[in-house]
Order: structure tokens, then sequence, then C-alpha cells
């Protein structure tokens, strides 16, 4: 049984005058100790997947159409609020993107692991907080800082201290939401270096958002290339790196600067995603894909096995299907 | 060298009390909120040993002695039944303080519980919750205590009650749109990914963050507190003469003060300058307990 399954998620936002397909029949799961990457651009439901996986939704005007989520094989989705209150922090929590903002601003540090602590272990407030503190020595900061407040931090502690919050109970699955993404570059290395380094002793499951394809490689075993609120291209590392099959993917990699090549320009993906509220008909991406054909504006394309465990959404694969059999 | 670190490192690390310290110690460098809080005590004490500091009583006439002259046994001077005003601004001040302070924090606290939780929890509760605000803030604070006064009786506790009544609706507004500020922060939603309640949300995270205006609104309304129960003991609706009431003596005294300065003048003094200390008080604790204001 794997811990995460999740099966045909429709996620939307239905606003009085338009509905937003925000996810669209998302299927994905992940085994214990592994690591997803979700990549995709702003806007292509990486988030909320994440978000509906916690419940965290606000509803409404977000409305999970469709679909399950099984954690340890138990739905997600069917569980009342409390005891998804248990799960979460508990066995599931999220890193957000921001770690100015994902501290409260009135709060010490330790306090506000010590919090989290106190809900699940059911410990008094002094053990709770001496707990806290080890945390934090565990992401690098001294315990002593326990005691200080957010604005007193800086970037990259901040993010430090919310992953310390973040791992205070050992969850089984982190989702990690852009959580490199407002640090520079050498805090980044740092973080995602601790980052591997505490998934690797907790032996803990993780979803890591991004839309850094370099990351991705550093950290996750498997890769789901996400557009439009679908998963287009999913497989493991060499499968995406490797052997890129979805017209998207490659225009990922081709809008990524390389030293080793010299190229002139770079071959940016034309035009932008589309309105999620009036997706095309057919493949979602026939509108900027450079090999679309007639077919692509009107049939959904299926979700191909292309070869074990790499799976693609993309009608240039039919035919190959077509020509095997 | 390092046991000392050790050993310091615990005693940071001792919670709430030096959470506390901190805040101490952060108000005593204020210098304006400690004189606020020396007038303030010296106001507050004396009302309280009043029968030690004065040897009149308050409710004592000697009109052959009426509107005395400034004089050692009479500092504020008399009033028009020749009892002794500084005696009366002694006793006065325990029903005003008591009442004011009563009704401003007890419509304090039911405006927090209402403010955070009809912003947090939205939906038909907001609804219900804001339109009775709006309806009881169509009333004038004044008109309303008074109502609430005629219909519940007279006395201190009743007025304290009626009084708070009068200012819920402002403070409850104020409580409800600073909530509406932090509500949509990602810590809030951060806490919620860790497991927290909403209760736990709205009591653990929200009031702390909207501390700073509930703070000032809390100090401002004294004043009016003060002002108000006067009103009502004017209308005959709060505390009975003889008994004495800062308000009260401030109001006799108008229709003197063309002849008869002091009468006016003292009462009043002692109300602004108990308004202004607490001010003072209030922003200095404001600057003490909000994290983000420092160093």
């Amino acid at each position: 049984m794997s811990l995460l399954e999740i099966n045909n998620l429709e996620v939307q936002y239905v606003m009085t005058d338009e509905t937003i397909h925000a996810v669209n029949n998302i299927s994905f799961s992940l085994e214990k100790g592994e690591c997803l990457g979700l990549v995709g651009e702003t806007g292509a439901g990486k988030t909320t997947t994440a978000l509906s996986i916690l419940r965290l939704l606000a509803s409404p005007p977000a409305k999970t159409v469709n679909g399950e989520i099984l954690y340890k094989g138990q739905d997600i989705l069917k569980l009342r609020e409390k005891e998804m209150r248990e799960i979460r922090g508990d066995e599931i929590t999220m890193i957000f993107q921001d770690p100015m903002t994902s501290l409260n601003p009135v709060k010490r540090v330790g306090d506000q692991i010590a919090e989290v602590i106190m809900q699940h272990r059911h410990c008094s407030k002094t053990e709770a907080f001496r707990l806290a503190c080890d945390m934090l020595n565990q992401v690098g900061i001294r315990d002593e800082r326990a005691t200080e407040f957010p604005h007193q931090f800086s970037g990259g502690m901040k993010q430090r201290v919310v992953i310390a919050m973040a791992l205070a109970c050992q969850p089984n699955l982190l989702l990690a939401d852009e959580p490199t993404t407002a640090l520079d570059v050498t805090i980044q290395a740092q973080v995602v270096e601790m980052m591997i380094a505490l998934r690797k002793q907790y032996q803990m499951s993780m979803i890591f958002i991004t839309h850094d394809l370099g990351l991705v490689a550093d950290i996750c075993d498997k890769v789901a290339i996400m557009y439009a609120g679908e998963i287009v291209e999913y497989g493991n590392l060499e499968d995406i790196y490797l052997r890129t099959s979805h017209p998207y993917t490659v225009g990922l990699f081709g809008s990524i600067p390389s030293l080793s090549k010299d190229v002139d320009r770079l071959s940016p993906i034309q035009g932008l995603p589309p309105n999620p509220a009036k997706l095309p008909t057919g493949c979602k991406f026939h509108t900027r894909c450079e090999r679309a054909s007639e077919k692509c504006s009107c049939d959904e394309p299926l979700f191909h096995e292309i070869e074990p465990g790499h799976f693609v959404r993309c009608h240039l694969f039919d035919q190959e299907e077509h020509d095997d059999g | 060298m390092m046991e000392t670190t050790a050993l310091d490192r615990k005693k940071r690390l001792n919670t709430t009390s030096g959470q506390f310290r901190i805040a101490l110690r952060q108000f005593r460098r204020n210098k304006i909120a400690v004189v606020g809080i020396i007038i303030f005590l010296i106001i507050v004490l004396s009302c309280v040993f009043a029968d030690k500091i004065s040897a009149y009583d308050y409710a004592a006439q000697d009109i052959r002695n009426k509107f005395a002259p400034l004089s050692m046994e009479h500092p504020f001077g008399t009033d028009q039944f020749g009892r002794d005003v500084f005696t009366r601004m002694l006793y006065g001040g325990r029903i005003s303080l008591v009442v004011a302070f009563s009704a401003v924090l007890l419509s304090a606290a039911v405006a927090v519980l209402l403010g955070t939780t009809a912003a947090f929890f939205g939906k038909a509760y907001e609804m219900i919750v804001m339109r009775i605000i709006d309806i009881l803030q169509s009333i004038p604070g004044l008109l309303l205590a008074a109502a609430v006064s005629t219909a519940i009786g007279t006395g201190i506790q009743n007025s304290i009650i009626a009084i708070a009544i009068g200012q819920l609706a402002n403070t409850t507004r104020l409580m409800y749109s600073a909530t509406l500020t932090v509500k949509n922060q990602e810590y809030l939603e951060a806490a919620r990914a860790c497991g927290a309640s909403k209760t736990r949300i709205i009591f653990h995270h929200v009031i702390k963050n909207i501390l700073a205006p509930l703070i000032v609104q809390v100090t401002s309304r004294l004043g009016s507190g003060i002002t108000q129960i006067a009103s009502l003991s004017f209308l005959g609706l709060g505390v009975m003469p003889p008994t004495p009431e800062w308000g009260s003596i401030l109001n006799a005294g108008k229709q003197y003060m063309r002849s008869y300065w002091p009468l006016v003048t003292f009462p009043g003094l002692v109300i602004a300058l108990t308004l202004i200390s607490v001010s003072f008080i209030g922003d200095g604790i404001r600057d003490a307990v909000d994290p983000r204001l420092k160093r």
C-alpha cells in the first residue's frame, strides 16, 4: 500500500460568474520515503493540489468535485474536521513559500514550534519547549535564539524555523510549496542540503513543489510535470531528464540557460498558459505546442505509459502505440 | 565558562516570566509611560485612602462657608453647599474610576470575542453579529446607555453594564476590522497546516496580533466612560446625590463657572490628568508588548 495515493482528483474554484478548473483529473502515488517533484508554471495547480491533500482550501470557493486522496489507505476527503486536525502537523505537514509571512510576528519562534508539539504530543509546555529547542538545533539554529521573535531572523533563518516547525512532530509526509523560492541562491543551497539530510534522517516522504528543474534533479526521485491542472508527464528522474517526451517538458528544458552549450538566445515556450476558467478543448497545451495537429484541438489525449513508470499525456504517442500494436 | 553559558541559556529559556520581564524592562525605559503610571497611581491611591487623607465628610454641608477661597483647609475650594471639593473628588474618584474601568474592560472583552469570531468564522454568524452591532451603533452611545440604564435600573453595577453596552459597537467594529487584516495572513494558514483548531488560532494567534489597536481603544474609551457615568448621573440614572462622582461634580460646577472658578477647574484638571496618564500608560504597554516595535 502506498503512503499516499491520489486518484482522479478534480478541484474547481466556483465563483458566481465563472468556474476555474484548477486541478483536473490528477492521479499519482507516493511510497514511504519517496520524494516527488511537482513542477509547473504559475497557476498550473501545484499549490491547489498540495492544499487539497491537507484539506486547507477555503471552501467556498474551492470545491473538490471528484476523486479521492488515500493516505495510508484512508480517504482524507471523507474524514471529519477533528480527525483531519490530528493528521495535520503530525502525519502530514506543509512548508509555505514565503518564510517572511508564515511565522506569526508576535510570537517567539520557540513557542510557535512548541505549540505544534503540545497539540500533538499532549506534553507540558516546558517539555514541548525543550523539544522545540532540539528541533531548532537540528535545523542549524542555536537554541538560545528560541526566545527571539521572527523579525530578528534573516530570511534563510526564518525558513529554517518554518522547517523546524513542520518537522517538529516527525511527520510521514512533507508538502514543500516552493520552500526556496523566496531565498537567495546561496541560502537556497544550504536549505536544500539541510532538507535532504533531514528527509533521510526521518525517512520522510515529500512532495516538493517548484518551478526549478535544477532543484528537482537534486532532491526528487520522481517528477510530475503539471500544465493547466493536469499532469502531462510523469516518471523518474532519468525518464524526465534524459528521455524527455512531452512537448511541454521539452519546452521547459529549452528555456533553461545552459553553461555547457553555446546558444545565443533561449527558446522560450511561446504564449501564455490558458485561462483556467476557459480551458481549450482537446489537449490543453495545443495552443502553444509546436507539434500540434488538428487532432490535438478536439480530442483529449490519454495518459500513455510509454515505458514502465514513464507516463505522457500527448497525442504524439498515440501513433507509437498504434504502430507497436 | 561553559557552565555559566549553560546556566544563562536555561535562564533565558524560562518561558513566560522572561517575556514579562522583557516587557517590563521595555516599559521602564519609556519615561513618559513611567510618569503616567506614577500620576495614575497617586490618583488611585488617594481615592482608595480618601478617608485617611481628608478629615471632612463628603456630604457634610456648611452653608456659611460656601464658595470658600482656596486655602490649606479647602485646597480645591468648597461648592454651593459648602462641601469640601477636594474630599468630594477623592470619594468621587472611587466610583468614577471603578465604573469607567469596569465598563471599558467589560465592553472590550465582549467586543474582542464578537469582533474576532465574526471576522474569522464569517458566513451567517458574521452577518447576524455585525448587523446587531450596526443597530447598536445607529443609536448614540449615551442615549443607548440611558435606555439600558432605564430598563435595568440605577446603581453602580447597572451603570457599568449600561455604559459597556453603549461602547460595545465601536470597539467590536474595530476588533472586527483588525481581525480582517490578519485573517488571511499566511501564518494562520501555516498554523492550520500544523493542526491548530480554529478556536486555538483565534486565541493564540489572532488576538495577540490585534492587541495594539485594542490597548489604544481601551485607553481612549476610559475618558468617555468617565463622562458617560457623569451624564447618566446628571439624568438621574447613575449614582444618586449626595454620593459624589467626578462627572456630577464637574456638572454642578458648570453653573458657577463665572462667579467661582475653582469648582470646574480642579475637577476638570483631575479628570484630564487621569485620562492623560492612562493614555501614556496605554502607549507604553502597547510599545512594550509588541515585539515588532523594537529596540
